[in-house]
């Protein structure tokens, strides 16, 4: 847990003393829900506190060369993965050398969109509409995922 | 730098031409990644052999395993340094869940933990000099990505039915387009286990090898005399420069890797692009 960890459950401590008398389930439940809201405002709050200047600085860092070893992986299975499959279906229907022909630039295109995809270029259809791109597939629920997280 | 001290360990093993028969085991990087058996067994015509892969895998689960639980059983409210390690791993894969998945892909926290932690433990127990690496065998890492990959399909159906197929067809296209469109996102789709094992696996195989590779010029180098000497600090520089580099990369692969599983169990839970 964060540092802010010793201090919350300071916080909560005399509560639990508080309610030690009546223990029933209504008021636990109720407790719960207000400890899981102060939880979630805190990360919320933490979450906003790193997005700051120095966050984007580390996502240039360690991040960065991880994006790198990935566009480059991304790019070349996905040629590798059209010329498998074109060669299969080469070696199956007799059809050689149109299937690998096909295939392989299939699967550069799909070495193409990868690429694009995992930097962030083309998002999906959806996503297309919001100024702010980001690098992973788009959720449904727009506001729990953080582009600038990465 | 933690880096330091074991890569001062790795140059010194190295560079002992007495130690080492240097004809054939220093200079050949590839003898690092043989696969020995320790125990032969067999089962059903299956070679199910002890290997000493076998013993790093135990050794890693068990090694981490064990941190885990021995950090973690003082349960200080005010965590000590080692708790703090265990908790800023569990935060570390928790956020990257959470900021990829959504909270409901938070149901997968245990399988991204413990590859992200087995991935690591791997690969950083692959820098100790003569320790087996793991990861650098292409059918340890193609499992993984496979059993990623499967969870995904098997979960995407199971939750949304045929709805999961959606997510080869992005909304908005023409229909004439659509053959070709779902064809390269098929593609795309059953690139991604193979994108994801060999990354893992051709970096820390490259990474093994430069590094030997280096660090084998040192006694050579010192062999020629005074001047092969003075000559041998370059390699001996580099050597120390690449294993810094090699631990970031141990990181940053186990940190690709699940990061990447994140995102696919993010295509499983919401489909509809």
């Amino acid at each position: 847990m964060p540092p802010n960890d010793p201090s919350k459950s300071r916080e909560s401590m005399p509560e639990k003393d508080d309610r030690r008398g009546d223990s029933d389930d209504s008021s636990l439940d109720e407790r719960l829900q207000r400890l899981k809201s102060k939880l979630d405002n805190s990360q919320l709050a933490a979450k906003t506190a790193t997005n700051g200047p120095d966050n984007a600085e580390k996502s240039k860092g360690a991040a960065g060369v991880g994006q790198a070893f990935r566009l480059s992986s991304e790019f070349i299975a996905g040629v590798v993965v059209g010329a498998g499959i074109g060669y299969l279906v080469d070696t199956f229907f007799g059809t050689s050398p149109w299937g690998l022909i096909v295939f392989l630039l299939l699967g550069f295109a799909a070495a193409v969109l990868n690429v694009m995809r995992a930097a962030g270029m083309v998002a999906e259809s959806q996503m297309r509409l919001k100024p702010a791109h980001d690098m992973d597939k788009s959720p449904q629920d727009g506001e729990i995922d953080d582009p600038a997280e990465k | 730098m933690s880096g330091v001290p074991g890569a001062i360990a790795f140059c010194w093993a190295r560079a002992q031409p007495d130690k080492i028969d240097e004809a054939d085991l220093a200079n050949d990087p590839i003898h690092q990644f043989q696969i020995s058996k320790i125990l032969p067994l067999e089962a059903m015509g299956l070679d199910i052999s002890f290997t000493n892969s076998s013993l790093f895998m135990v050794a890693t689960v068990g090694v981490s395993a064990a941190f885990l639980i021995m950090t973690t059983s003082g349960r200080g409210l005010i965590p000590s340094r080692l708790q703090s390690i265990s908790e800023m791993c569990y935060e570390f894969v928790a956020d990257l869940l959470r900021s990829s998945a959504g909270s409901e892909g938070m149901k997968f926290f245990p399988l991204v933990f413990s590859l992200f932690v087995f991935i690591l433990m791997a690969n950083l127990f692959g820098m100790f000099p003569y320790f087996f690496t793991v990861t650098s065998h292409i059918i340890v890492t193609a499992a993984l990505a496979l059993l990623v990959i499967g969870l995904v399909l098997v979960y995407g159906f199971w939750k949304n039915g045929l709805g999961f197929l959606k997510l080869f067809v992005p909304s908005g296209v023409p229909a004439v387009l659509i053959p070709l469109i779902v064809a390269i996102e098929v593609m795309s789709f059953i690139s991604r286990p193979i994108s994801l094992s060999v990354r893992l696996f051709a970096n820390v195989l490259a990474g093994h090898i430069t590094l030997k590779v280096f660090a084998g010029f040192i006694p050579m180098l010192s062999k020629i005399g005074f001047v092969g000497v003075v000559g041998a600090i370059l390699p001996l520089g580099f050597t120390v420069a690449l294993t810094a580099l090699e631990f970031l990369v141990a990181f940053l692969q186990a940190y690709v890797f699940a990061i990447l599983t994140c995102m696919y169990l993010n295509d499983a839970i919401h489909p509809s692009h």
